[in-house]
């Protein structure tokens, strides 16, 4: 652990909350949970999907009134009645889709609705003032960039920074970061929690939220567990183990042993691999500012791993391989046999599927059933005039829902009513109901519950076996390294390696990234990215 | 080169394009026709054209925000039935007329605006219907026109501001024109609710977030327009010295055509005021083209006026789509985009 | 789902007050419900309204005429309403009306020939190549539609605005503004012609509701459409072609309009394209509207979308017939615009139900 608990420099807290109850019709979200946020700490919210994380920063930052409980801030007892008056208050949240307005430069977007104006306040807005303090409130997070530029010009992990600057600016004495590292590489984090900790020295309490494990340890100083919408506790990070902590969030008592065997179990799954066809070969696939002409090789029965930091090519490899983006140069063969992807259909008909990592913009069909969301990619490869009979489809969907376990009402319940976990197993059925020989998978278990990813894994390892050759793409670097027969290392858009399983480990997997022996450091990426 | 790439790069590239358009259109009248290169031809413009030029203000801040307002023309046109009427039938002070029309304008134009914005209907469904109702009220009161003949407006009508160059003249209504530009500008550059525009055409959901009242942000930009267009109503009735539920048919869709040639992205957060003026010279400098040619009907003018607003459209895209290309080499594909909406 | 069981009630009419809910819940049950509140006011206030007479083989009265008359309308919402079903919108569609028509006009015009004795108009061209034409000539204009949108990725509403300024000047440019008559005598049967007692336009539009039901039914088209109406992204990932879908839909609108257009030219002897379908894109983004489908795209109702323009027709109607001047049509028509969008408004319903509200 690298933070030893910090003592709390005050004894009162700057948040606190008693008793919270907030139900909505028919569900209660939360039942009298307690908070208490100390000024100079980072206090870590934790738990499973459906916890009740999401509703209880809802209930801080004004968004819900609860039903019943108080919030105090510094003492005083405060009713937020909107996400303005929450932020006037001293409570300002950072979101992990970075809400600010693409369009407007950076300074603008640090002092939006607090412009700096000539003539004492009413007169026009002051725009040298302004581009003035925003450079200096950017430095002091050791950020040198020029505030002119549109926001959108900038990477995602910027734009962040920037929130952060504008929540800091508005005198914050609650900061709260609702899962911000989801989309940030492992430089990126770094850099913010640098910033999150010299904050905290200056006396900031800040409210994090995630779901990542080593993070919670690298960075927090006490943790709070939610389940099911119950406060489970309160506790120092130095005085919890892994083991309690995800317990605690599950529920169920998980055998340190058990564990172990499961983990060890799975790094033993012996690639039939090297016996196994080549199914899809890749020569020289590339695409200009997307991925760097490579070689790829993909057999049946084997898991084939895409490692890399974000940004590095990852999913662009996957889309070039889906005919998702056209590429520019290289060629790929079938099972021997030439072919060229100009669109996704191309690749579904050739016996490929592809589980999207934006599973909100790129998969799910809100509106539309359950039922309808699993059949439609079979559906689609029907063609239009060869309609899967009614009685089929509801057959496909049930069998789906039961084998992946997916929790729904019923088939015919539109796929948006369904939690984040249970849609990216419709999904995955989407895929699977089209009996593809290879299925690639982009982050698919990204938000999503131990439970339930535990679940998925266990249901594409099987697949594997029966002889589909799989794609795997996680941002989890460990995660990769267990799964994978094979795995190609990626480095800013360019293949940099490709290994069997077990020739890496966490630690030497980093530095084949960064591309140096050990001993740089990776603080370099992101001037590059800069 | 590194100076015409960083050209291409800034926003400013759609709207110097579209002066450099006007440029080379204006010359080569210039050059096919005599008397088309003087100071009145292209005061002229502005004199014919004032009436949109205001429309299409206001219609600017409305697609900035993301939205679209189409009702402009038929309050145009209630605007002139209104003040005919009220001129005509009760005898009132013309400037009381003026400045009665002006906040009916604005109200109806808010009354929009709370539809859109509290009970979330599409603005292209809700403006579409507020064309129907200002249309249809026009008749109400009078099928036929209803001719003005108060002091005030013919004065207006008749007046020539000499601007000492030789004798080019302007109209009262230029100027009017003119400083609403201005003030536009202004609001648009200076002041919080023009920011607010800009923020909600970027990303609504955000700046609800960041604290910016949306809500009142947006019934002020509806009404805003309303108030440009009963503006635009009064130019147009010291113009044509009548009120008559025919005048300014699609002249909405001219506003359009100006804004979009102007260089402002129908998607909303880009743009810039100033362009619309630009826009509206070259709708203006087309229909003079083809007056002084005398040859070509006048039919020719709409079809030009597509065949532009096709260019520059597709312009806006090619645009769109290579700014998106480059960012995401530098980002790794995380980048927050704007998100298009058919309006 | 919800069991309201009042202890006490019997079976019966529990039963029949579940149905009765589910009956209003029902997707078509609001345009059904203004229809009906239409038809009520005429038969009330409007003597004969619903009297039916056989004359001549032909079926007489007002019904039969509003009917009729919604014929060119209803044809151009089918065609909307796949449109705005997947997220588009075409407002082009009065200038496609105004070029099939001059097309058609122009092609068989009407010179006038002795034949054994007797005067008669003879077509300059063929009728059917001239028909041919301009179906040609709308399809055409629906392929440049499509063009815009599916492959080069323009707005909806930006791309057919073009073509909305550019056509009717177009058209305008063919006739220099002048109305061209036709004397054709067997072109007129398209958009008055009677067959088997009944309109020959209602026929027209009938045929062309069975295609549509049938391809809805029949293939997959339906499910293609509402799912690119509500993620088009995740759609082509899923293996749709989107591209060709979106083609699709706009050529099927401006065939739609197209034949609207030789119905209404028809209809008035001649093309007139200062203002053939003047504002006809508006009233047919209305009836699908009224019809219940949203502007914002996904699921779609055909049915709906007829019902919408039946609302539409049978409403300038009773205001014609009651003596109210014809202006206050269009004030009455966006009232009903404004009344209902906001009854499909979930702010508006939420408003209505609950006095108390959290935002949400």
């Amino acid at each position: 652990m690298s933070n030893a608990t910090r003592v709390a420099t005050s004894a009162e807290p700057a948040l606190e909350l008693i008793g919270i109850h907030k139900a909505f019709t028919g569900v209660k979200a939360l039942t009298d949970v307690g908070l208490r946020l100390y000024p100079g700490e980072v206090h870590t919210l934790m738990g499973q999907n459906g916890a009740g994380k999401s509703t209880l920063i809802k209930v801080l930052t004004g968004v819900y009134t609860p039903d019943s409980g108080r919030i105090l801030l510094k003492g005083h007892a405060i009713q937020p009645g909107s996400t303005l008056e929450a932020q006037q208050l001293g409570i300002s949240t950072v979101y992990q889709e970075v809400n600010l307005c693409p369009n407007l430069s950076v300074a603008e977007n640090i002092f939006i609705g607090r412009y700096p104006r000539k003539w004492g306040g009413f007169g026009p807005i002051d725009w040298t003032t302004m581009h003035r303090r925003a450079t200096k409130l950017l430095a002091k997070l050791d950020l040198h960039i020029d505030v002119q530029k549109p926001l959108s010009s900038y990477p995602l992990a910027i734009q962040q920074m920037v929130a952060i600057s504008r929540a800091v600016s508005v005198s914050a004495s609650v900061l709260i970061l609702d899962e911000p590292t989801s989309s940030l590489d492992e430089a990126e984090v770094q850099l913010l929690f640098k910033v999150l900790r010299s904050l905290r020295d200056e006396g900031m309490a800040i409210l994090f939220v995630t779901h990542f494990l080593d993070q919670t340890y690298e960075i927090s100083d006490r943790i709070t567990v939610l389940r099911n919408g119950v406060r489970e506790g309160e506790y120092a990070a130095s005085e919890l183990s892994r083991l309690d902590l995800v317990n605690k969030m599950v529920g169920v008592q998980i055998d340190a042993t058990a564990a172990g065997n499961a983990l060890a179990a799975n790094a033993e799954i012996t690639p039939a691999a090297r016996d196994g066809e080549v199914f899809l070969q890749a020569r020289g696939l590339g695409r200009k500012g997307a991925l760097a002409p490579q070689d790829l090789d993909l057999c049946a029965g084997e898991v084939f791993g895409l490692c890399g930091l974000l940004g590095s090519g990852r999913t662009e490899a996957a889309r070039l391989l889906f005919g998702a983006d056209k590429a520019d140069s290289g060629t790929i063969s079938i099972k021997g046999e030439a072919v060229k992807f100009s669109t996704p259909r191309d690749a579904i008909s050739a016996g490929i599927g592809f589980c999207s990592e934006d599973r909100k913009k790129e998969g799910a069909i809100l509106e539309l059933s359950v039922r309808e969301n699993i059949i439609l990619a079979l559906q689609a490869r029907n063609g239009l005039l060869h309609v899967i009979p009614r009685k089929r489809q509801q057959q496909i969907a049930s069998d789906y829902v039961k084998w992946l376990g997916i929790k729904t009402p019923d088939i015919d319940t539109p796929i948006g009513s369904l939690s984040g976990g249970n849609q990216q197993k419709a999904l995955l059925a989407r895929w699977l109901a089209t009996d593809p020989d290879m299925l690639i998978l982009d982050e698919p278990t990204r938000g999503i519950d131990v439970r339930a990813k535990q679940e998925i894994m266990d249901f594409v390892m099987a697949l594997c076996h029966k002889g589909m050759a799989i794609l795997f793409i996680s941002s989890e670097i460990p995660e990769v390294l267990r799964c994978s027969d094979r795995m190609l290392v990626l480095r800013d858009r360019e293949g940099c390696g490709e290994y069997l399983r077990g020739e890496l480990d966490d630690a030497s997997v980093l530095q084949v990234i960064a591309g140096e022996s050990a001993g740089k450091s990776a603080g370099k990426m992101v001037g590059e990215a800069v | 080169m590194k100076n015409f790439r960083s050209l291409l790069a800034t926003p400013y590239f759609t709207s110097l394009v579209t002066v450099a358009l006007l440029v080379v259109l204006f010359a080569m009248g210039s050059v096919a026709y005599d008397g088309f290169f003087s100071a009145q031809v292209v005061l002229n413009l502005l004199i014919d054209n004032a009436f949109l030029l205001v429309i299409g203000i206001g219609m600017t801040f409305v697609i900035l925000s993301g939205g679209i307002d189409l009702s402009v023309g038929s309050v145009l046109a209630l605007t002139t039935m209104i003040s005919a009427y009220l001129l005509h039938a009760w005898h009132w002070h013309p400037l009381l007329v003026i400045v009665c029309v002006l906040m009916l304008g604005g109200l109806f134009g808010a009354a929009m605006g709370t539809l859109i914005h509290f009970f979330k209907l599409q603005p292209f469904i809700v403006t579409l219907a507020g064309m129907f109702l200002a249309r249809g009220l026009c008749y109400l009161i009078s099928i036929n026109s209803i001719t003005i003949d108060d002091p005030l407006y013919v004065a207006m009508s008749q007046t020539r501001l000499e601007l000492g160059l030789g004798d080019a003249f302007v109209s009262p209504s230029v100027v009017i024109a003119v400083l609403m530009l201005v003030l536009a500008i202004y609001l648009a550059h200076f002041t919080r609710f023009g920011r607010a525009v800009y923020a909600i055409g970027g990303n609504e959901h955000s700046a609800l977030l960041m604290g910016l009242p949306v809500g009142r942000t947006k019934i002020a930009i509806y009404a805003f327009s309303g108030f440009c267009a009963a503006l635009a109503g009064v130019l147009f009735s010291f113009y044509m010295l009548s009120g008559y539920g025919l005048h300014a048919q699609g002249t909405e869709l001219d506003a359009i055509a100006a804004v979009v040639i102007g260089g402002t992205l129908l998607t909303g957060g880009y743009g810039y005021v100033a362009g619309t003026l630009t826009g509206v010279l070259i709708l203006g400098v087309i229909q003079t083209l083809i007056a002084f040619d005398g040859t070509l009907s006048s039919w020719w003018t709409k079809i030009v006026i597509g065949v532009l607003l096709f260019v520059f459209c597709l312009a806006q895209r090619l645009m769109s789509l290579g700014a998106a290309k480059a960012s995401d080499a530098n980002t790794g594909g995380a980048v927050v985009k704007p998100t298009a909406q058919a309006a | 789902m919800n069991s309201n069981l009042v202890s006490g009630q019997d079976k019966n009419g529990v039963a029949g007050w579940r149905g009765l809910r589910h009956a209003l819940h029902h997707p078509l049950a609001r345009p059904l419900g203004a229809l009906a509140v239409l038809l009520l006011i005429d038969f009330f206030m409007i003597p004969g309204f619903f009297r039916i007479e056989l004359k001549d083989g032909h079926l007489y009265g007002s019904v039969i005429d509003i009917v009729n008359r919604a014929a060119p309308l209803m044809l151009a919402a089918l065609g909307m309403t796949l449109v705005i079903a997947t997220r588009g919108i075409d407002i082009s569609v009065g200038a496609v009306v105004a070029i099939s028509g001059t097309v058609a006009a122009m092609l068989i015009g009407g010179t006038m020939v002795m034949n054994n004795g007797v005067q008669e108009y003879a077509s300059n061209i063929p009728m059917g190549w001239a028909i041919a034409a301009a179906m040609g000539a709308a399809i055409l204009c629906g392929a440049w539609n499509g063009l815009l949108v599916a492959t080069l990725g323009l707005q909806p509403i930006i791309a057919t605005l073009i073509l909305m300024v550019a056509g009717r000047g177009l058209a305008q440019l063919m006739t220099d503004g002048q109305i061209i008559t036709v004397y054709y005598k067997p072109f007129f049967y398209i958009g008055s012609g009677y067959l088997f007692g009944l309109p020959f336009s209602l026929f027209i539009v009938a045929g062309m509701f069975i295609v549509l039901a049938l391809l809805m039914r029949k293939t997959a088209l339906g499910l293609f459409i509402q799912s690119v109406g509500i993620n088009p992204v995740a759609s082509r990932l899923a293996g749709i072609r989107t591209a060709a879908l979106i083609f699709f839909v706009y050529i099927f609108c401006s065939a739609c309009a197209g034949m609207a257009g030789l119905m209404i030219s028809a209809n008035i002897k001649s093309a007139d394209a200062n203002n053939a379908g003047l504002l006809l894109e508006l009233d047919a983004i209305l009836a699908v509207t009224l019809g219940g489908t949203s502007l914002a795209g996904g699921k779609f109702s055909l049915v709906g979308s007829v019902i919408g323009a039946l609302i539409i027709q049978a409403l300038t109607y009773t205001i014609y017939s009651l003596g109210v001047p014809p202006e206050v049509n269009m004030v009455v028509k966006s009232v009903v615009v404004f009344l209902v969008c906001l009854s499909q408004s979930p702010e508006f319903r939420r408003l209505r139900l609950f006095k108390s509200g959290n935002q949400v």
